[in-house]
């Protein structure tokens, strides 16, 4: 099935040489970090997480939200999405590989990174969240590769499946659980401390990520002619919609505890990313442009007219994700170690070598997503004629 | 009516036996009220090493704990171009902060000016109950049976969940190579101590409490260097020793008790 990736037009094969060109650098900067260390990233003694981590927490949250898609075909029936589950699943996949590459190119030593596996440590969220991911994306790709494979045979996929693939449900709900508590279980670090990370963080995966899809789906619909119908789309759309909303919503409640109990340990990284403390503000102008683009977008989409046009809701979809991977690739991440535990504030600037491993570990998401969408596409082509 | 009324006996019986249960259940609570907010000292069963900090005899503008630590345990000394400390990526077991730094969560709004003015010695607390060993993915960092967390530089990862989850920024990470053979940035250099490994760039390190001068019967170097003699070093556990008996005689507090760490590390203000 995989050959049907090996062919394909002059602008299909553009476009992996892209990805591999950008790939390469990011592999040429890898390589600059690995010879002279973390000091080339951005982070510090006091900023000690930076983007890699924040790409992480957003990615864990794209792969988590196949589950739109998975739960409402496999336990509903909603038989519009049959198209496009599969387009979900490998979102997932190559999402969950980025995650990977995100955890191993912020390691200080990552060749030691089977430590985790060689003296597992039950009490580390860590080594649970390796293990989820892992298991995750293993889930993925055989559901999805199964169901496919029946279908490039013109046969109903196998029932033994289905088990793996119900499983898969409550599986991505646990991915980017665990992701949260990451953060939520550590004293001292306020901004984090909250009981609301996990809803935030699934609430504002299940916007982001099927926003993506939708982008995603319009873009396929250009490119390789596929078309994921009309009704699969506003359905998607209407999920971004509720999603967003919920997400909003629950920012809105952190907001009302911290700045109504009061308390300043709850209120400072608020005000560092909200007007900036003692003059350190690099956050500030990232975070009210997520603050304004998602309420920009938001505006947009709870008019059911707005969403089905076609043009109206990709602007929507693309401010919503842009918003939200700004809250959550920049702005929860970092703004959580600002002020330090001592209460100094040390700002964060990201590397150039940072950035372009970043784009690196894109690129290789891009190319596996690619590959994988290639040969899905071209075996529902076949089978359709 | 008469099976009523056994049905009747018999909720009646399991309703008082809850009761009592119930009773005796606000009865522990009672008795136990004076410890809800702050963790208690129980079960004291072994070795907890621990220190006293009296910041009224640490003399201000003295580094002689700071020098002695940084040299015997080979803490490298990083400089920007400009020959001003790099902040960013040093490495330090133990330095000093102001109060309101030391201690975030008590008031400083009409501390006295002496106390505004000076400088307090922070170091890791060995806590109790350490966030740090908790997250850590591969007991690189571990908590020994007489409390000192200590870590395994070999088997660090690198990854900094420790140093998300240190509430005291007690830790610091290898940004770049610290030996100066292979760095440039550490001019000036340091005088390799060979009986205290040096470590990679990429794992994290901290105070060890000396660990390495304690197998020896020393004490650590901070507290023997202290020419004040403002730091007591000794086992919290154990009721007639001298750390003990300095407890008993003076008020002392501990850096973010209310997080539950259980830091090890007491300070006389």
């Amino acid at each position: 099935m995989i050959e049907k990736a090996l062919t394909g037009s002059r602008k299909y094969w553009t476009w992996i040489f892209i990805l591999l060109v950008i790939i390469t650098a990011g592999v040429y900067a890898y390589a600059q970090q690995l010879t002279q260390g973390l000091v080339v990233t951005g982070m510090s003694r006091d900023v000690s997480w930076g983007v890699y981590i924040a790409q992480l927490t957003f990615m864990v949250g794209v792969a988590a939200s196949a589950v739109m898609l998975v739960l409402p075909y496999y336990l509903h029936d909603y038989k519009k999405f049959g198209k496009i589950v599969i387009l979900g699943e490998f979102l997932a996949v190559s999402a969950v590989i980025c995650c990977m590459m995100f955890v191993i190119v912020d390691m200080g030593k990552p060749m030691r990174v089977f430590n985790m596996f060689f003296y597992p440590t039950f009490n580390s969220v860590l080594f649970w969240d390796a293990t989820v991911l892992t298991v995750y994306m293993a889930l993925n790709i055989f559901c999805g590769w199964v169901v496919l494979q029946a279908e490039a045979k013109q046969v109903a996929p196998p029932k033994w499946i289905k088990p793996f693939i119900y499983l898969s449900i409550p599986w991505a709900v646990s991915i980017h659980t665990v992701t949260a508590f990451l953060y939520a279980g550590l004293p001292g670090r306020h901004f984090w401390l909250t009981a609301i990370l996990a809803p935030r963080f699934l609430a504002s995966a299940f916007a982001a990520g099927p926003a993506l899809l939708i982008l995603l789906c319009l873009l396929l619909r250009k490119v390789a002619k596929f078309d994921a119908g009309d009704e699969a789309i506003q359905k998607l759309g209407t999920i971004v919609t509720y999603a967003a909303l919920v997400n909003f919503f629950f920012i809105g409640l952190e907001l009302f505890t911290s700045f109504y109990s009061n308390i300043p340990g709850h209120m400072h990284t608020f005000q560092y990313l909200f007007s900036g403390i003692h003059g350190h503000n690099a956050l500030v102008p990232w975070f009210w442009t997520s603050m304004l683009l998602g309420a920009f977008a938001v505006l947009l989409l709870i008019f059911p007219n707005n969403r089905k046009k076609m043009g109206v809701l990709a602007v929507a979809c693309g401010s919503i994700f842009i918003s939200l991977w700004i809250d959550k690739g920049i702005c929860l991440i970092i703004g959580g170690f600002v002020p330090t535990p001592l209460e100094h504030i040390m700002e964060y600037s990201v590397g150039g070598y940072e950035i372009l491993v970043t784009l690196g570990i894109y690129a290789i998401g891009a190319l596996v997503l690619t590959l994988l969408y290639k040969t899905a596409i071209s075996i529902k082509q076949e089978a359709a004629k | 009516m008469d099976e009523n009324r056994r049905d009747f006996l018999k909720k009646a019986g399991v309703g008082s036996l809850v009761g009592l249960g119930v009773v005796s259940a606000i009865g522990v609570v009672a008795q136990n009220e004076g410890n809800a907010s702050t963790p208690s000292e129980s079960n004291a069963s072994g070795k907890r090493l621990g220190m006293v900090i009296d910041t009224t005899k640490c003399k201000e503008g003295c580094t002689k704990c700071q020098e002695i630590c940084h040299s015997i345990h080979n803490v490298p000394d990083f400089k920007l171009s400009n020959d001003s400390p790099d902040l960013k990526h040093e490495i330090k077991w133990i330095w000093k902060e102001k109060f309101h730094n030391t201690f975030p969560s008590k008031s400083d709004q009409f501390t006295s000016g002496n106390l505004k003015q000076k400088n307090f010695l922070v170091l890791c607390n060995h806590c109790k109950d350490a966030p740090c060993v908790r997250v850590c993915p591969t007991q690189a960092t571990f908590k020994r049976p007489d409390g000192i967390v200590l870590m395994d530089f070999h088997r660090c990862i690198g990854c900094r969940f420790c140093m998300a989850a240190c509430p005291y920024g007690s830790r610091s990470f290898n940004w770049m190579d610290p030996r100066e053979e292979n760095n440039e940035k550490l001019v000036g250099g340091i005088d390799i101590d060979g009986s205290f490994p040096t470590r990679e760039r990429g794992v994290v390190e901290k105070c060890n409490l000396c660990a390495e001068r304690l197998a020896k019967n020393l004490k650590p170097a901070c507290v023997e260097i202290c020419p004040e003699g403002a730091l007591t070093f000794g086992d919290l556990n154990d009721p007639n020793s001298e750390i003990r008996s300095i407890l008993k005689s003076n008020n002392t507090i501990q850096r973010k008790s209310e997080l539950g760490t259980g830091p090890s590390v007491f300070y006389i203000v």
